[in-house]
């Protein structure tokens, strides 16, 4: 197995013959991925496809039962630690403390990651993501969008090359999930590579420069954004997933 | 080095911050600790017959069963809104994690006993200040701290956590509390340092056991 990849491979993320199996249930088979470096890829799939338990093992939150990962050329499993510094991950889990206020969050995530000048970088995040207002507030006080908001500016707070969001916009109100899309829209702005998985067909698409979609664990679909339209895709996912049979 | 100690001051002082908003631990532990000491100090009275035989026990009682559900609460807060895999996201050895956590469970531990035995002290006529009694509740509170901390983490991931953590920590912890019960006999009943030694050096040999070991397995403990 080839893990001395050089640190300059053009692949963001490389991923190969990726397996994870709880117990009985295989969750993952044998995934192989590639996303170019500042490439956002967008992974659709129906619930229990793997969406969750793929972006877990590219995070390294969770370990692969089988296959390797590659983030910056780098094998995840010798340096783990060295990773988490170039990559982040949003969830629809905010992973803030809620007796915290919002600035004490960021501190302290800041320190855990070493952000040099961190109040400066703090003031910078939050007004990216529109919270100069409410940055005293604890976070338990915020709503379920202004919470959203306050999470990404803690996943981009040490600057991350790459950019996980695992089903970013679930359980927020419509106006709430359109504030959060604007943001993920201007995200990697060329400079981040970005791997999101969703439900939402439409939001995907604006999102994606290319598409995957699982489904029972595997890589069933694979294209570049160009190469589909809306109301192909549709029927494109349809037919790959359960949905569609 | 100074990165890593800036990284468990980080991970204690949100602990701290936390607890001192929501008093969620101290309050909870205080009560219960408060409680078994009331109950046995009515049911066995102040005669020094008494004091000597069963106070040892009674305090350490109050302060071993107040402590675990304290140590409950340490990773709970921590799987709420999935804030473990937060933490574990961050470019830090497990082991920061570790003892960032430990030194908050450790001040927990720490300020319920040092509230509960003045009154403790109180309720059996004994003297107040016992500077050997703090040594041996410091010691034995690192101890229960060390394998606590491990545990609670282990806990956190089970459905049944709350029974869980009690039947997992308990056990591993015997030789802390009967060092700790040793100890504090000869001190209670006045008597000297050599009466207590053999018993803190046990306690100082598991103290620095627990913590090697909680240390180096702390991360397959939280790692999925």
């Amino acid at each position: 197995m080839n893990k001395d990849i050089p640190v300059a491979s053009t692949w963001a993320i490389e991923a190969r013959g990726l397996e994870k199996s709880f117990g009985e249930h295989r969750a993952l088979r044998g995934i192989d991925l590639k996303v170019t470096r500042n490439e956002s890829l967008v992974i659709f799939g129906p619930n229990g496809a793997g969406k969750t338990t793929l972006l877990k093992i590219l995070s390294t939150l969770v370990k692969p039962s089988a296959g390797s990962v590659w983030l910056d050329g780098i094998d995840i499993r010798d340096k783990s630690a060295q990773i988490r510094h170039k990559i982040s991950l949003v969830s629809h889990q905010t992973f803030l403390y809620d007796n915290l206020t919002v600035f004490e969050n960021l501190k302290f995530y800041g320190k855990m990651y070493d952000v040099a000048d961190l109040e400066k970088r703090i003031k910078e995040v939050i007004a990216w993501v529109q919270l100069e207002s409410r940055l005293h507030d604890r976070a338990g006080t915020l709503s379920r969008g202004l919470q959203q908001r306050a999470s990404i500016a803690r996943a981009v707070l040490h600057n991350p090359s790459i950019l996980f969001l695992d089903e970013p916009d679930v359980g927020l109100d419509p106006h709430a999930s359109a504030m959060v899309r604007d943001i993920l829209g201007s995200i990697n702005s060329g400079s981040r590579t970005v791997v999101m998985t969703t439900h939402n067909l439409e939001r995907g698409l604006e999102l994606g420069d290319s598409i995957v979609i699982l489904d029972r664990g595997k890589v069933v679909y694979q294209a570049t954004r160009e190469a589909i339209s809306e109301v192909n895709f549709r029927q494109i996912y349809d037919r790959y997933t359960e949905t569609g049979r | 080095m100074n990165k890593t100690f800036t990284k468990i001051f980080a991970i204690f002082w949100k602990d701290m911050l936390t607890e001192l908003r929501t008093k969620e631990i101290i309050v909870s532990v205080l009560v219960f600790a408060l409680l078994v000491l009331v109950i046995f100090g009515f049911t066995f009275g102040a005669g020094l017959e008494v004091t000597e035989m069963v106070a040892p026990g009674i305090l350490w009682v109050a302060l071993t069963f107040g402590g675990v559900i304290g140590l409950n609460r340490i990773f709970a807060v921590e799987k709420e809104n999935s804030r473990l895999e937060g933490l574990m996201l961050c470019p830090v050895d497990r082991a920061v994690i570790y003892w960032g956590k430990l030194a908050g469970s450790f001040t927990f531990m720490l300020a319920v006993a040092f509230v509960i035995t003045p009154i403790f002290l109180a309720l059996f006529n004994l003297p107040i200040f016992l500077p050997r009694l703090a040594l041996i509740i410091i010691l034995a509170t690192l101890g229960f701290a060390a394998v606590g901390t491990l545990f609670s983490a282990l806990a956190v991931n089970t459905r049944a956590r709350d029974i869980m953590l009690p039947v997992l920590f308990l056990p591993v912890v015997v030789p802390v509390i009967v060092s700790a019960v040793k100890a504090t006999g000869p001190v209670l009943a006045g008597g000297p340092w050599g009466d207590m030694l053999t018993w803190l050096q046990i306690l100082i040999a598991f103290d620095i056991i627990y913590l090697v070991v909680a240390t180096l397995v702390f991360e397959f403990v939280v790692e999925e």
